[in-house]
C-alpha cells in the first residue's frame, strides 16, 4: 500500500481542505508539510473527493498546493512502559523532553516518542503454543510502584492466535521484538512492549462490565459520606470561576484512593498545571509510601496551547487510562474542564458550517459527552480480575449558570453531581460544594438512610434561616431555631473541610464513620435550652469542640480524648 | 519578485477578496497603501482583512503580497514610543523597521514555567495588602464605565516596581490617550514605557493586534531577562471588536453574538503572562468594563474563568470583597510576619461592618459593638480604600494596626496574642 498523498486547496483558522488521490478515511492522521515542518491533523470529513482536515497545531504559513501525507492510521496513542510520571501534550509529546529540544516556546510540527528510549526487565508470563488474544499478558517489567504488564494490542482481531515464540527473561529494549504470535491461516506478527492504540475507540478486551458498587474514597468528607463517587463512576463538578473547582480536583488527584491518577488539563490555565508538577513530586502517597508521582501521567493542553489538540487530550487521556485498567488497577481520571473541550468542538463545527445547535454547540454535543464518560466503568477482566476506570470532569458553565447545554449534557451521563457555588465560595465554606443540590446514585462510606437523615437537619435549617431573615431572630421558635442550629453544625464540622491544614486536609473513611457517629447522635439529641442565647453559646462551644477534634491525629489519646469530651459536653444538655 | 494583483472580486466589511497563488496563510500584504492580513484561503481566493478598514477601497486597488507575517521591530529604541495598532509610529518618530519579530508567536511550554514568587510593590494598599500583585501574574480589574479605571492604571504604571511597562490601548477615547501620556511623561516613566494605542476612532481591525503587539513585544523584553508589566485596556473593547469581525464574516455567534472563540482569544492572550527561569517575566493587568455592572456578560465571564482573580473596582474603590488575587499566597508569608493575620482580621471585621451597616439601615438596635464597627468600616474606608492612598506596604499594615487600635479592644479582633504583643500600638495619646 503506497502512501496516499494530496494537496492543500484551502484553509480557514485550523480547518484545511485537501484533494487528495486514493483512499482516505475519516479520522485518519495525515500531515501537511509546510516549509519544513510536518503538521499533525486528522480527516474528520471527506465531501466531493475533498478532505477536511483539523490541524492540531498553528496554521499560520500554510498555503495552497501544500503537500499533505495521509498514514492511514487512525488518531492514536503509543502504550508501553515508561508513561507514568510524565507530562505529555494532548497529542502525547512529553513537554519536558520537548522544552529540552526546543527551548521556551512551543515548536509546531515537532513530535517526540513519547516512550522513553531504554531496556526494561522483562520477565514472560507465557509459553510457545499458549492461546492470545487482544489485552492477554504475555510478560512483565517492574516500573517504580508497578509489575506493568505487557499486553497483547488490544486492535489484535480474531481469537486463534497462539505465541510462535517469547523471549526468555532478561533486559530488552522497549521496541525491540520479544514475541511472535501466529494464528491458524499462518499470519505472523511480531510484538514488542510497544503498541499503538486509536483513541476514539473504546477498548472493550473484558469479560464483563460490572456495576459500581465499591466507593472510591477521596477521604473530603462531604463528598465520601454525602456525595460518594464509585469505583468505575462518573462524576461531574461544575462551578463558577473562583469557586474551587481545580483547588478541588486537586485534592482529589492528591488524596484519591486509586493506583493510577490521569490528570487532564484540558484547556486551563498553564499556572495550575505548575502548581501540580512542582507539588506532587515532594507530596508522599500514605498508601506506597512513594512519591505521588509515580502514579501520576498528565495531559496538559493549556487555554493558550492549540485549540483542536484541547479534544484530543480528553481521549489521549482516556485511552491511558484504559491501557492501565487493562493491567487491573482502579483508574482516576481528573478531566479540567470538558467545556473547553466542548467549546473547541463549536469552534470547528462552526468552521464546517454546520448547523448550530443550542448557543451554537455542535447537535452531537451530548453523544460526544456520553461516550466519553461511558468509557468510565467496572470491569472484569477476561481472567477475572476487576478494574476500574472512574471519570469526574469539571464544567465551567458560562456566568455560573448551570441551565447551559454542556452542564445539561454532562448531567444525564453521569452518578454524581458535585455542583459548587458562588455564595459557598464566597462565604470561605470550602469545599463549596451546594450540599442540597448537589446529588449522587452511589453509595458511601456511611449508610444512605442516615446520611439522608442528616441532610434533613440540613435541609430544614436552611429553611429556617430563609425565614429567620424575613421575621428576624426574635420571632423563631425556639426548636426551630435548635433545628437551624444543628444544621449549621453539620455544615461547619462535617461538610467544610479544610484543605490546607495537614490533618483535616485528607479524613481517613473510618475516621468519617467515626466523626459522623458522634455528629449523628448530637444532632438527633433533644435539648433541654430555653434562652437563644444559651442555644447560641452551646452550639457555639459544641462547634468549636468538633473543630478542635479534627487537629487531632486520629486514633491517638488526644483524639479519643477529644471525642469523649465531645460526648459528655451534648449529653450533659441533653433530654433522655 | 513581489506581484501586484488588481482585481478585487468582493468587498464586504472589512475583508476583501482577490484571486491569487502561492500565498500564506497569515501573510502579510498591502491594499493600496493600507496593510492587510491573509485570513482565509480558498482555493485562488484569498480573503484579506483590511486593518485600516474597507472604506473607499475600490475593485482596482492594488494589492501586494508581502510574503512574510504581521511583524513588529523589537529595540531598547522602542522605550519611550508610541505607536498605533498596525504599529505606526503615533508620536511623530522614525519608524523602526531593525530587528523585526512575528507576533502571536507560539506559546510557552508549560514546563518551563516557574512558580511565581515576587511581589509587584504599587503603594495602593488594596492591592499591597489584601489582594497582592505577583509577578507574572495575570489580573483583570473589572469595572463599571466610568470607574476611574484609567487612572488607577496609570498609578499604577507609574508605582509599580518594574523594569518595562508595555501599555496597550484598545478603543480609548482620545481624551484618555492623551492623559495617559501626560500622566507618564510627568511621572517620569515614559523613558522606559513602550504604548500601541488604538483610540475609539481608528479602524477596528487594528484594535484587535494592540495585545499582540504589545505581548511580542513584552516577551522580547521578558526573554532579555526584564520585569515587564503590560496593561491592557480596555479588554471588553478588544472582544467587542472581535465579535463585529466575526459577525461581518457571518461565523455563527454563540453567546450574545460574541464568537465561539471568544475564550480562546482571550486566552492565548492572557497566558501569555510567565514567569521564566534564569530570565524576567511578564505580568499581564488588564481592564475589562462590564456592561451593566453584570459579572456574568460573556466578556468579564470568560476573563475570569481565564485570569488569576480580579479587582472589582466599584465606586472608586477597589471593592475587598469579590476582589481576589490567586496568586497572594505565594508571597505574602514573607513580607512581613503579620501580613497574612492582619489581613484575615481586618477584612473579617470589615464584614460584620457591613452586616451592621445593613442592621441600622433596617432601623434594628445598635449595640456598642455595632458603633465600633461603624467607627472602623469608616476609618478603613477613608484610610485605606481610597484610591489616593500612597503608601508602602509597611506603612500600610502599620496603619492598619493603627485603625485597630483606635476602634477595638485587642482581644475582639481575634489577632493571635503573640502578634498583639509584638505590634499592637501603644495608646498613650488616647488615654
Amino acid at each position: 500500500m503506497g502512501t496516499v498523498t494530496g494537496y492543500v486547496t484551502g484553509i480557514n483558522g485550523n480547518l484545511a481542505n485537501v484533494s487528495f488521490d486514493g483512499a482516505v478515511h475519516k479520522n485518519e492522521v495525515a500531515y501537511i508539510i509546510v516549509d519544513d515542518a510536518r503538521l499533525k491533523g486528522e480527516v474528520i470529513r471527506i465531501n466531493n473527493g475533498v478532505a477536511s482536515m483539523q490541524i492540531y497545531e498553528m496554521s499560520n504559513g500554510v498555503k495552497v498546493g501544500d503537500k499533505v501525507e495521509f498514514t492511514g492510521e487512525m488518531m492514536s496513542v503509543e502504550l508501553g512502559p515508561g508513561l507514568l510520571t510524565q507530562v505529555f501534550d494532548g497529542l502525547q509529546n512529553p513537554l519536558p523532553e520537548l522544552a529540552e529540544k526546543c527551548g521556551f516556546f512551543l515548536q509546531r510540527g515537532v513530535y517526540l516518542d513519547p516512550i522513553p528510549d531504554r531496556e526494561w526487565d522483562f520477565t514472560p508470563c507465557v509459553k510457545p503454543g499458549d492461546h492470545v488474544q487482544a489485552g492477554t499478558p504475555f510478560g512483565s517489567v517492574p516500573e517504580g510502584l508497578f509489575k506493568h504488564q505487557i499486553m497483547v494490542p488490544f486492535t489484535l482481531r480474531g481469537d486463534d492466535w497462539t505465541v510462535k515464540s517469547i523471549k526468555e527473561a532478561g533486559s530488552y529494549h522497549v521496541r525491540a521484538t520479544i514475541c511472535v504470535i501466529e494464528n491458524s491461516k499462518g499470519e505472523e506478527k511480531e510484538l514488542s512492549m510497544v503498541f499503538s492504540q486509536p483513541v476514539k475507540q473504546a477498548v472493550k478486551c473484558y469479560d464483563e462490565r460490572l456495576r459500581p458498587d465499591e466507593p472510591l474514597i477521596t477521604k473530603i468528607r462531604c463528598i465520601d459520606a454525602f456525595l460518594p463517587v464509585a469505583k468505575g463512576g462518573t462524576f461531574c463538578v461544575p462551578g463558577p470561576f473562583g469557586a474551587g473547582k481545580t483547588v478541588l480536583q486537586h485534592m482529589e488527584a492528591k488524596n484519591g484512593e486509586a493506583d493510577i491518577v490521569i490528570v487532564a488539563a484540558c484547556g486551563e490555565r498553564a499556572g495550575e498545571v505548575v502548581e501540580i508538577l512542582q507539588e506532587f513530586p515532594e507530596l508522599e502517597d500514605p498508601k506506597t509510601g512513594r512519591s505521588l508521582m509515580e502514579r501520576t501521567i498528565i495531559i496538559c493542553n493549556t487555554s493558550s496551547m492549540p485549540v483542536a489538540a484541547r479534544e484530543a487530550s480528553c481521549y489521549t487521556a482516556v485511552t491511558l487510562a484504559e491501557y492501565f485498567r487493562q493491567m487491573g488497577l482502579d483508574v482516576l481520571l481528573l478531566a479540567d474542564s470538558t467545556s473547553r473541550w466542548a467549546q473547541a468542538m463549536r469552534e470547528m463545527s462552526g468552521r464546517l458550517e454546520e448547523i448550530p445547535g443550542e448557543e451554537a454547540f455542535p447537535a452531537y454535543l451530548e453523544s460526544t459527552i456520553a461516550s466519553f464518560y461511558e468509557r468510565a466503568g467496572k470491569v472484569r477482566l477476561n481472567d477475572g480480575r476487576v478494574a476500574s476506570i472512574t471519570i469526574g470532569g469539571t464544567v465551567s458553565p458560562a456566568g455560573g449558570n448551570f441551565d447551559e447545554p454542556v452542564t445539561q449534557a454532562t448531567l444525564k451521563v453521569v452518578g454524581a453531581f458535585h455542583g459548587l457555588s458562588r455564595e459557598r465560595s464566597d462565604a470561605r465554606k470550602y469545599p463549596a460544594i451546594h450540599p442540597m443540590d448537589s446529588w449522587s446514585k452511589y453509595s458511601g462510606v456511611v449508610e444512605m438512610d442516615r446520611v439522608e437523615e442528616a441532610r434533613n437537619y440540613l435541609r430544614r435549617g436552611n429553611e429556617v434561616n430563609q425565614m429567620m431573615k424575613v421575621i428576624g431572630e426574635e420571632g423563631t421558635s425556639f426548636e426551630d431555631y435548635i433545628i437551624y442550629q444543628k444544621g449549621e453544625l453539620l455544615d461547619a464540622v462535617y461538610l467544610q473541610q479544610n484543605s490546607f491544614d495537614p490533618i483535616d486536609a485528607a479524613c481517613s473513611p473510618e475516621r468519617q464513620q467515626e466523626e459522623f457517629d458522634v455528629l449523628f447522635d448530637a444532632l438527633t439529641q433533644t435539648y433541654d435550652l430555653e434562652e437563644k442565647t444559651d442555644i447560641r453559646a452551646f452550639f457555639n462551644q459544641l462547634r468549636q469542640e468538633f473543630l478542635d477534634w479534627h487537629g487531632f491525629e486520629f486514633k491517638t489519646p488526644g483524639y479519643e480524648e477529644q471525642k469523649e469530651k465531645i460526648k459528655a459536653f451534648f449529653m450533659a444538655k441533653a433530654v433522655i | 519578485m513581489q506581484k501586484v494583483y488588481t482585481k478585487i472580486e468582493t468587498i464586504v466589511g472589512n475583508v476583501v477578496t482577490v484571486r491569487a497563488n502561492g500565498v500564506r496563510l497569515g501573510d502579510l500584504a498591502l491594499v493600496g497603501d493600507s496593510y492587510a492580513t491573509v485570513i482565509k484561503l480558498d482555493k485562488d481566493i484569498v480573503s484579506l482583512q483590511v486593518f485600516a478598514g474597507a472604506q473607499g477601497v475600490g475593485t482596482s486597488e492594488t494589492v501586494k503580497f508581502l510574503d512574510r507575517p504581521m511583524m513588529v521591530s523589537f529595540s531598547d529604541h522602542l522605550l519611550g514610543r508610541i505607536f498605533d495598532g498596525a504599529g505606526v509610529p503615533r508620536d511623530k518618530g522614525p519608524a523602526l523597521t531593525e530587528n523585526m519579530i512575528p507576533i502571536g508567536g507560539p506559546s510557552f511550554n508549560p514546563s518551563k514555567r516557574i512558580v511565581p514568587k515576587n511581589m509587584i510593590r504599587t503603594g495602593i494598599p488594596m492591592i499591597d495588602v489584601f489582594n497582592t500583585l505577583v509577578e507574572s501574574q495575570k489580573l483583570p480589574i473589572f469595572s463599571i464605565s466610568g470607574e476611574p479605571y484609567n487612572d488607577l492604571l496609570a498609578r499604577i504604571a507609574l508605582q509599580a516596581e518594574v523594569d518595562v511597562i508595555v501599555l496597550g490601548g484598545m478603543g480609548l477615547k482620545y481624551d484618555d490617550y492623551l492623559a495617559f501620556r501626560d500622566a507618564l511623561e510627568k511621572g517620569g516613566a515614559m523613558s522606559h514605557t513602550v504604548m500601541f494605542v488604538h483610540t475609539a476612532s481608528d479602524p477596528i481591525v487594528e484594535c484587535t493586534l494592540v495585545p499582540d503587539l504589545s505581548l511580542a513585544v513584552a516577551e522580547q523584553f521578558a526573554l532579555a531577562g526584564k520585569k515587564v508589566l503590560v496593561l491592557l485596556t480596555d479588554m471588553t473593547n478588544f472582544a467587542d471588536a472581535q465579535k463585529e469581525m466575526a459577525i461581518t464574516m457571518e461565523q455563527v455567534p454563540s453567546n450574545r453574538g460574541y464568537p465561539g472563540d471568544l475564550y480562546s482569544c482571550l486566552a492565548s492572550r492572557y497566558e501569555k503572562a510567565v514567569a521564566i527561569e534564569g530570565a524576567g517575566s511578564i505580568t499581564i493587568l488588564g481592564v475589562t468594563t462590564m456592561p451593566g455592572d453584570d459579572v456574568t456578560h460573556p466578556v468579564p465571564d470568560n476573563t475570569g474563568y481565564i485570569t488569576e482573580g480580579q479587582y472589582y473596582l466599584k465606586n472608586g474603590h477597589i471593592e475587598p470583597f469579590g476582589s481576589l488575587s490567586r496568586l497572594k499566597q505565594n508571597v505574602n508569608g514573607k513580607t512581613r510576619d503579620d501580613h497574612r493575620s492582619l489581613m484575615d482580621a481586618m477584612i473579617r471585621i470589615y464584614a460584620q461592618y457591613k452586616e451592621a451597616l445593613e442592621k441600622k439601615s433596617m432601623g434594628f438596635f445598635m449595640t456598642e459593638w455595632d458603633e465600633k464597627l461603624l467607627k472602623y468600616g469608616e476609618m478603613f474606608e477613608s484610610r485605606l480604600m481610597d484610591l489616593s492612598v500612597n503608601i508602602p506596604l509597611e506603612a500600610a499594615l502599620d496603619l492598619g494596626w493603627e485603625i485597630l487600635a483606635e476602634c477595638f479592644e485587642p482581644n475582639e479582633t481575634g489577632l493571635k496574642t503573640s502578634l498583639i504583643k509584638e505590634r499592637w500600638p501603644k495608646k498613650e495619646a488616647v488615654e
